[in-house]
């Protein structure tokens, strides 16, 4: 049932990729704990606003849980306390009343920030740019079920693929690495017949690349797993190892 | 080039009063299935050394941006690609739940292109143009079997073959799916080829870009005026020709089950530079969607149309019960069976609970309207699943929708095992939208639209699974032909100097209009003006509308205007990251569709898919179509900016289905 | 080179590294149990192990190896921590499913480093390091106790102190070992979605018996010395 908390909120402000960031508090009063966190910050920017000063800078655009776009490291995890799902997706009803919640961006060398609570996840792209895809061009290509693909690998695929490139992997990961992210494509076009055919060249491009982008090295810690919105497992990594030291080794 | 025959002639179907200047939609001759082959055998091409030298500009990463930019670029052409997300991954198409329709037959249960086509024109209560389903039906299954070699992980049976599930409208089931994610895996599948091509240098991506304007240079799309985002610059660029994909305009209505972005700028644009909007005021209602909480809501979640296979939806039977329930003295789980009034199995005995949206989505309201709504609102209905749960036992039920479920309790925090799911309708789709010829060309030369963001394939109302079938579509199998056959006669056309005067020109249009905005420095913030126009909106251009409420519409939307062009505060400044502005320049534009799609909505004077006009209803209270007057697609003209839009048509004439009543009583 | 410029290569070092410290592990731990049951079988394995070509070559070896896996540690973690930015997270919590150890392996490492001196002090230096000194013509230490490990096991184990300390030092080699063995097949690649809650399990059961090794000959030392005899 509907209920009004009152919170602290502890923002970092940032004017800009150079400059120098600090934490602001704010008090916000008579939250509705049935409004979503990003709502609760639509309210904090509308008092923000009503005080002619700037609001805060968030990224967010679905409000559903599969856009990837919001982030936020709220109490010190990634899309805050709740497991299994997105900042957006996390509700109020989580905070008691009193409590003081310290909002940060996602903190990783290769996600500098670009505003207040907004950093550039820009990577993520180059990476599968360099080799998450697999190289067909529009037509031309076999009817779609002239290739079976058994249900068990194809289940597997899927749950690989739903990643929603959020970079709440890297944004937990103490060393920095984007292995989970990495690990979900490679082992989802490596898991169906159609991305077998490039697997080789696929996860050295994509490591490759990883690597130059300036992510740390993965010490299986499986703090990304442990936050990551939609459950990727680190069984994916496992294979990206795999998938990557047979490539090398057959080179 | 094939013959082209002008489908519009003078028509009775005029009314006096209005110029009955009609447009022509180029569509090919010939016998419907063979129109889109013909077109192709005589279009013209592009020679592969000439598109090197041919750039073209794409607006939007959704499916119809995505599966377009790496299209064009792997045809060998220049692409700019822009998106106002940090990532074009990120574009709203990766919402989509449900699926994607093909006409495959893989079932073996009588499907075929003809069938899809006509489902898909019936579905769309007769307002859509019959060349143009045609040819969807006709590349549908082609989408599959990309989909399929780009690596999407389609849900597949246990041998191995792709599995199909059905959705409304359709007695066969042709719709593919990949879990509940069906947008995000064709997004991610359209967003890695357009991944490669980037690596490979053949697009050049601008995210964080969005698109102010086009430019125009003698008649002809030559570029666009976008801001980027992260530093707030104003930036010039050039094209042979301009595609437009930006999605959809619902929230003209704040809340929507669209993205926070999701918005009408770029159609708005086109239009004042002379493109057609069509058919503005068809929208989609959705009718399962998660009830408003509270005033300060952002956004409306959409819960999958196939609750409603195992839901019963219902609201009390006395006003007095429905009161307790809003006090919350009384539960819905302690009212007697007999006071509760099933009202869609009620008055639709043949479909029950699963007729289409718009009428499930009307009767909603009706009951609300009328006092019997649940929850603290009053705007919401049950769907119960207590009798499926008693007849197919817990597990069946958690099999089923156990995600769904989830959800739901995510966001109100209540077990719709133990009480029922609450749900209201809410905007989800907008048919309407940019006017495009058979090419996808809009009224002005070089420039076209494709995804929801033109008004084509789906007439006055969606079919579910359908929208991301025409996007991908419009970009995988359709534009890849039709531009090249603009861009022919363009390949002697030199890359034009961004210093042009048109293009100085419409930088200053743009930089002027920020400047204004940023300096009216009022006492109102962007989004309580967004919601005050969403609610005029809701209100009287929503599921049921009416002369006089859409008269007084227009008057509100007018003092909106009025207040949000004196009165609007906007914080910080032109030149750096500032979102505030951002939505300022989206509200601008909303503000502009709200009055199209009540002037649009004011003339269509019948009831047809998503405009319900109270006074056009049968004595049942269903939708009343006039096909003798309105058989036309409604295409607004802008005429400046103090003068009203003068509104065209291109007649809809259907040679080759016969329009019927929808019936979905028996 | 990619064992030193790619992550996963460099993983591939530290991995390959740490099986060989965990392999001699395994056999040193062995081989101290012996001394429980008789000394004299233990001094003849010491024997065995003392300055011959074959155990100074796999006493090159493991240093190498322990080199190596120092070195690479070091560098991957300069590097995470360069990769984490500059600007640190004020508040960070802990989740329920990340084990301490791997959060804290270089700390860990460090520790077991550490007391690793200690260690070489303990036994190497007077033991093979005699031989060697002998071997070489420098006559340092007692030539006759360098063969009697049995001899420097009761010695040092019998003084709480030093039974502490190895303790110590010993439950910090646990929780290294407890994310590190299964870590180490992981970054192999031999692992899977049914297979990671085995394997994380079979590595625990596998670093706990292999400290345990050690652990039984501390404190069997302790108490027999102690309190027995
Ligand atoms: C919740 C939900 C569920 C749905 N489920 C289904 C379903 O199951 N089946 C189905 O067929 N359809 C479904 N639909 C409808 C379907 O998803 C959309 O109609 C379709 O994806 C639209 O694709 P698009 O490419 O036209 O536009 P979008 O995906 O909306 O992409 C718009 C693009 O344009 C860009 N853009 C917008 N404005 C600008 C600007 N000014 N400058 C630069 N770039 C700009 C955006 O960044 C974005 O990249 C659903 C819709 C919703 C909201
Ligand atoms: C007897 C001594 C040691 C043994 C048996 C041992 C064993 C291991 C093993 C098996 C791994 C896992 C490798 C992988 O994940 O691929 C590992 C990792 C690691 N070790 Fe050691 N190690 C020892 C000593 C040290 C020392 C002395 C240090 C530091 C100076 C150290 C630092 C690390 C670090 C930082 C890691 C990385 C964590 C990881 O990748 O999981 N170790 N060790
Ligand atoms: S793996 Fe998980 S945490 Fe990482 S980007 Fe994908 S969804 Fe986000
Ligand atoms: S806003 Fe899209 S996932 Fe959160």
């Amino acid at each position: 049932m509907e209920k009004t908390i009152n919170v602290t909120l502890k923002v970092w402000r940032q004017a800009g990729p150079k400059a120098q960031g600090k934490f602001e508090t704010y008090k916000l009063n008579n939250v509705s704990t049935d409004s979503s966190f990003l709502e609760m910050m639509d309210i904090l920017n509308e008092q923000l606003i009503s005080e002619r000063k700037e609001p805060v800078a968030f990224d967010h655009d679905c409000r559903e849980g599969i856009c990837g776009m919001c982030s936020l490291y709220i109490n010190g995890h990634p899309h805050g306390p709740d497991g299994e799902i997105t900042t957006c997706q996390l509700h109020m009803r989580k905070f008691k009343d009193g409590d003081t919640i310290t909002i940060e961006p996602w903190r990783s060398a290769a996600f500098p920030v670009i505003k207040d609570l907004m950093v550039n996840r820009g990577a993520y792209d180059k990476i599968i740019q360099a080799g998450g895809f697999v190289s067909v061009n529009t037509g031309g290509v076999p009817d779609g079920n002239a290739i079976p693909i058994s249900k068990i690998y194809a289940d597997e695929a899927m749950d690989a693929a739903s990643c929603i490139g959020c970079g709440a992997c890297a944004a937990a990961c103490k060393n920095g690495s984007a292995m989970l992210f990495v690990a979900a494509k490679v082992s989802q076009l490596a898991l169906l017949p159609q991305g077998k055919v490039e697997r080789a060249t696929r996860a050295k491009a994509m490591v490759a690349k990883m690597d130059e982008l300036g992510f740390g090295n993965c010490t299986n810690t499986g703090a990304c797993e442990a936050e990551c919105p939609k459950n990727i497992s680190i069984s994916h990594i496992a294979r990206l190892n795999r998938e990557f030291l047979s490539a090398k080794i057959k080179d | 080039m094939a013959k082209k025959e002008t489908v519009v002639e003078t028509t009775q179907a005029v009314k006096p009063t209005e110029t009955p200047i009609m447009i022509d939609a180029k569509v090919p001759s010939g016998p419907l299935a063979e129109k889109w082959k013909n077109y192709k055998a005589h279009q013209k091409l592009v020679n592969p050394s000439n598109k090197r030298r041919l750039d073209i500009i794409v607006v939007g990463t959704g499916l119809a941006g995505a599966s377009a930019a790496a299209s064009l670029a792997e045809l060998g052409f220049n692409v700019l690609n822009f998106c106002i997300q940090d990532s074009p991954r990120r574009a709203h198409s990766i919402a989509a739940q449900g699926g994607i329709n093909a006409a495959k037959n893989y079932q073996n249960d009588g499907d075929s292109v003809y069938r899809l086509f006509y489902d898909t024109i019936k579905g769309g209560d007769y307002r859509a143009r019959e060349s143009n389903v045609y040819r969807l039906a006709e590349v549908s299954g082609s989408i599959i079997d990309q989909c399929v070699a780009q690596g999407v992980p389609f849900a597949r049976e246990y041998g191995g073959l792709l599995d199909n599930r059905s959705f409304g409208g359709a007695q066969v089931s042709r719709t593919f799916y990949a879990k509940g994610q069906t947008g995000q895996q064709l997004l991610l599948g359209a967003y890695s080829a357009l991944s490669r091509q980037v690596g490979k240098g053949a697009v050049k991506l601008y995210s964080r870009y969005e698109m102010l304007d086009v430019v125009i240079i003698d008649g002809r799309a030559r570029g666009i005026i976008a801001r980027n985002l992260v530093s707030g610059k104003i930036e010039r660029f050039f094209a042979h020709a301009v595609v437009v994909g930006t999605g959809g305009y619902g929230n003209v209505f704040f809340l929507s089950t669209n993205a926070m972005g999701s918005n009408g700028s770029a159609a708005i644009q086109m239009y004042k530079k002379g493109a057609y909007f069509a058919n503005p005021c068809y929208a989609q209602i959705h009718p399962t969607c998660i009830p408003v909480h509270g005033e300060f809501q952002s956004k409306l979640t959409l819960m999958s149309e196939s609750l409603r296979n195992d839901g019963r939806i219902w609201v009390p039977k006395k006003k007095e019960d429905a009161e307790a329930i809003r006090k919350g003295t009384l539960k819905p789980t302690d009212l007697k069976e007999e006071d509760r009034d099933y009202y869609l199995e009620r008055r639709y005995p043949a479909f029950g609970n699963l007729v289409p949206r718009d009428v499930a989505s009307r009767a909603a309201k009706e009951r609300c309207d009328a006092g019997y709504g649940v929850g603290a609102t009053g705007l919401a209905v049950y769907l119960d699943f207590a009798d499926s749960i008693k007849r197919l036992g817990l597990d069946v039920v958690k099999a089923r929708y156990g995600n769904l479920f989830q959800m739901y309790e995510k966001i109100v925090d209540d077990n719709p095992y133990e009480t029922p799911m609450m749900i209201y309708p809410a905007i989800h789709y907008t048919m309407g939208g940019i006017w495009v010829d058979y090419e996808l060309q809009t009224s002005v030369k070089g420039l076209f639209c494709i995804g929801e963001a033109n008004f084509s394939d789906h007439g006055a109302n969606r079919l579910g699974a359908s929208a991301l079938m025409q996007g991908l579509a419009d970009g995988y199998f359709v534009l890849p032909y039709t531009i090249q056959n603009y861009l022919a006669d363009q390949i002697q056309v030199p890359r034009m100097s961004t210093d042009l005067p048109e293009f100085i020109e419409a930088e200053k249009e743009v930089n002027d209009k920020i400047q204004k905005l940023l300096s009216i420095q009022g006492q109102r913030s962007v989004d309580s003006i967004h919601r005050e126009l969403g609610l005029v909106m809701w209100d009287f251009v929503g599921m049921g509308r009416n002369k006089e409420g859409l008269q007084l519409a227009i008057d509100k939307i007018k003092a909106i205007k009025k207040e949000f062009w004196t009165n609007v505060y906007i914080p910080g400044k032109a030149d750096d990251l500032n979102v505030e502005l951002e939505k300022a320049l989206r509200v601008a534009d909303f503000i502009e569709i709200g009055n199209l799609m009540a002037r649009d909505a004011l003339q269509r004077e019948e009831s047809c898919g998503g405009h319900f006009r109270e006074e056009y209803q049968t004595p049942e209270g269903e939708a009343l179509r006039n096909d003798d007057e309105y058989a036309y697609a409604a295409c607004w003209k802008y005429m400046g900016e103090d003068a009203d839009p003068v509104m065209l048509k291109e007649r809809l004439d259907y040679e080759f289905i016969k329009r019927q009543q929808r019936n979905y009583k028996a | 080179m990619w064992l030193i410029n790619s992550s996963i290569g460099r993983k591939l070092i530290m991995s390959i590294s740490g099986i060989m410290l965990v392999l001699f592990l395994l056999f040193h731990g062995l081989m101290n149990m012996v001394v429980i049951f008789s000394a004299d079988a233990y001094n003849a394995i010491c024997a065995f192990l003392g300055a011959n070509w074959y155990a100074l070559i796999a006493t090159k070896g493991l240093a190498l190896g322990f080199m190596v896996h120092i070195l690479y540690a070091m560098y991957l973690s300069f590097q995470n921590l360069k990769a984490r930015g500059k600007e640190r997270y004020a508040v960070t919590d802990k989740q329920d499913k990340v084990s301490w150890a791997s959060q804290n392996m270089l700390v860990l490492g460090l520790i077991v480093f550490g007391f690793l001196a200690l260690h070489l002090y303990h036994f190497w230096s007077k033991m093979q390091l005699v031989e060697i000194g002998h071997m070489l013509g420098k006559h340092v230490g007692d030539i006759d106790k360098a063969v009697d490990g049995a001899y420097w096991i009761t010695y040092w184990f019998s003084q709480p102190v030093y039974a502490i300390i190895y303790l110590v030092w010993l439950s910090a080699l646990w929780f290294h070992l407890t994310h590190g063995v299964w870590s180490s097949l992981h970054s192999l690649g031999l692992n899977n979605q049914t297979w990671l809650p085995r394997v994380k399990c079979i590595s625990n059961i596998f670093a706990t018996l292999v400290v345990l090794l050690f652990v039984s000959v501390v404190v069997y030392t302790y108490v027999y010395q102690n309190f027995v005899l």
